[in-house]
């Protein structure tokens, strides 16, 4: 689906989807790794850019893992920014008038009937 | 002439059904489009009926007919209509402003401090990941757009479904949704029966970037898989939804599943035409409102002495 196409997105893309890597992770990962999780057609030398230039604008940190660096994103001051966003965007019970959220709240049937869809499917 | 200014407010209650019609009947992209504008046109000339209601009403009282210079008094149906219809128009008007502005007021605050926050934290390419617990993720449009992700949204999908969620939310951010469902939230302020069509328009924004980021990634499955994906980690957290809610209606977003899951079809031309009942709902009723205002201001002119009855 994907192969060289992925090496022409932009850079802002690549960098998300790196860091998004990271975050699922939740533990330190080497270039490698990141390459592997990302499942794309990204050479492993690409991966290793994106990670030097993360590293430079400080959103990641890095450790030493052998003869190289493993990566891992820098954390805010624990959950700070979280519980302002939340705490400002639940205050209103109908959030989606704001923002466009991914997916809205799922009414009791919908998870039955999800499941089913999804079961349906494969 | 006031039989007129009553159209616009009674047309928009058929603007439900027709929405979810033409929602049903083109392309989500077009829909919305179609959905929108129509829903600015009802309110538009909802308003502008009851403006012209309330000014009949006010005309009436010898105080303002005086400072409208008026030297005949003014034509119209009987008062024992005119008077309680004006009353209850600076009513209904008067409420409108006051949740409109609450609105506002409320969601410019909201979107404000999610702006700084996000601006705060470093950002990666678009991407703006919040530490919580609680799976999460929307588009946070302005400059430079951003995609704002919690850690459990991230860790709840695999790397093809991220990619799914992010071109789905960056779909939103360049097509400019947050325009949309803007306008949608000013119209439903405006009438209640627009309320509905909000929902709808919203429905149709997410169908719509869906359908972007099924192309993007030329991967139906993928989309519907992320967003099922998503929906059912945010469902097991605890929620604070009564219980007692209807089980039986399907909610957006197994409707968004079911939409990209099952095979795409070319309607017939007479099928899609009747999309467009919506938009002769609305001509009709900006044509009645426009009328009704148009013969009104013709009534205070007569009234005023400079134009012959």
């Amino acid at each position: 689906m994907k192969d060289a196409r992925d090496e022409r997105r932009p850079a802002g893309e690549l960098e998300a989807a790196v860091m998004a890597a990271l975050w699922a992770a939740g533990a330190p990962l080497t270039p490698g790794r990141v390459q592997a999780e990302l499942g794309s057609g990204l050479a492993r030398t690409t991966v290793a850019t994106i990670l030097t230039r993360l590293h430079e604008k400080g959103v990641v940190d890095r450790e030493r893992q052998g003869r190289g660096y493993a990566y891992f994103p820098v954390q805010d001051a624990p959950g700070l920014t979280a519980r302002r966003m939340h705490t400002e965007l639940d205050r209103d019970t109908d959030r989606e008038t704001v923002l466009a959220r991914f997916v809205a709240q799922l009414s009791p049937g919908d998870e039955q009937h999800l499941r089913r869809l999804l079961e349906g499917d494969d | 002439m006031t039989a007129l200014l009553l159209l616009p407010l009674i047309l928009p209650f058929l603007a439900p059904t027709l929405g979810r019609r033409t929602l049903d009947r083109l392309a989500p992209a077009t829909a919305l489009w179609v959905l929108t504008a129509s829903a600015l046109a009802l309110a538009g000339a909802c308003v502008a009926a009851l403006g012209a209601l309330v000014l009949t009403g006010l005309l009436k009282l010898p105080a303002f007919a005086a400072l409208g210079e008026l030297v005949h008094p003014l034509r119209t149906p009987s008062d024992y209509f005119v008077l309680p219809a004006a009353m209850a128009a600076t009513g209904v008007l008067t409420l409108s402003v006051w949740t409109l502005v609450r609105s506002a007021f409320r969601q410019t605050r909201a979107f404000r401090t999610a702006r700084t926050q996000a601006d705060r934290r470093p950002a990666a390419g678009d991407l703006c990941v919040i530490e919580s617990p609680d799976p999460d993720a929307y588009a946070l449009p302005g400059r430079p757009h951003r995609i704002v992700v919690t850690t459990a949204m991230l860790r709840s999908l695999g790397s093809a479904e991220r990619e799914a969620l992010f071109a789905h939310e960056r779909a939103h951010n360049r097509a400019g949704h947050h325009y949309f469902l803007a306008a949608a939230e000013l119209a439903a302020h405006c009438h209640p029966a627009l309320r509905a069509t909000r929902a709808t328009i919203r429905f149709a924004a997410e169908r719509a970037a869906d359908e972007a980021a099924a192309e993007l990634t030329g991967d139906r499955r993928l989309i519907a898989t992320a967003i099922a994906r998503a929906a059912l980690a945010g469902n097991a957290s605890p929620s604070t939804r009564p219980d007692f809610a209807p089980a039986a209606t399907t909610g957006p977003v197994p409707q968004r599943v079911a939409a990209l899951l099952a095979p795409t079809r070319t309607r017939p031309r007479t099928t899609r035409r009747t999309a467009f009942l919506l938009v002769v709902c609305t001509v009709l009723s900006v044509a009645a409102g426009a009328a009704g205002v148009v013969d009104f201001h013709h009534e205070v002119e007569v009234a005023q002495g400079e134009e012959a009855p």
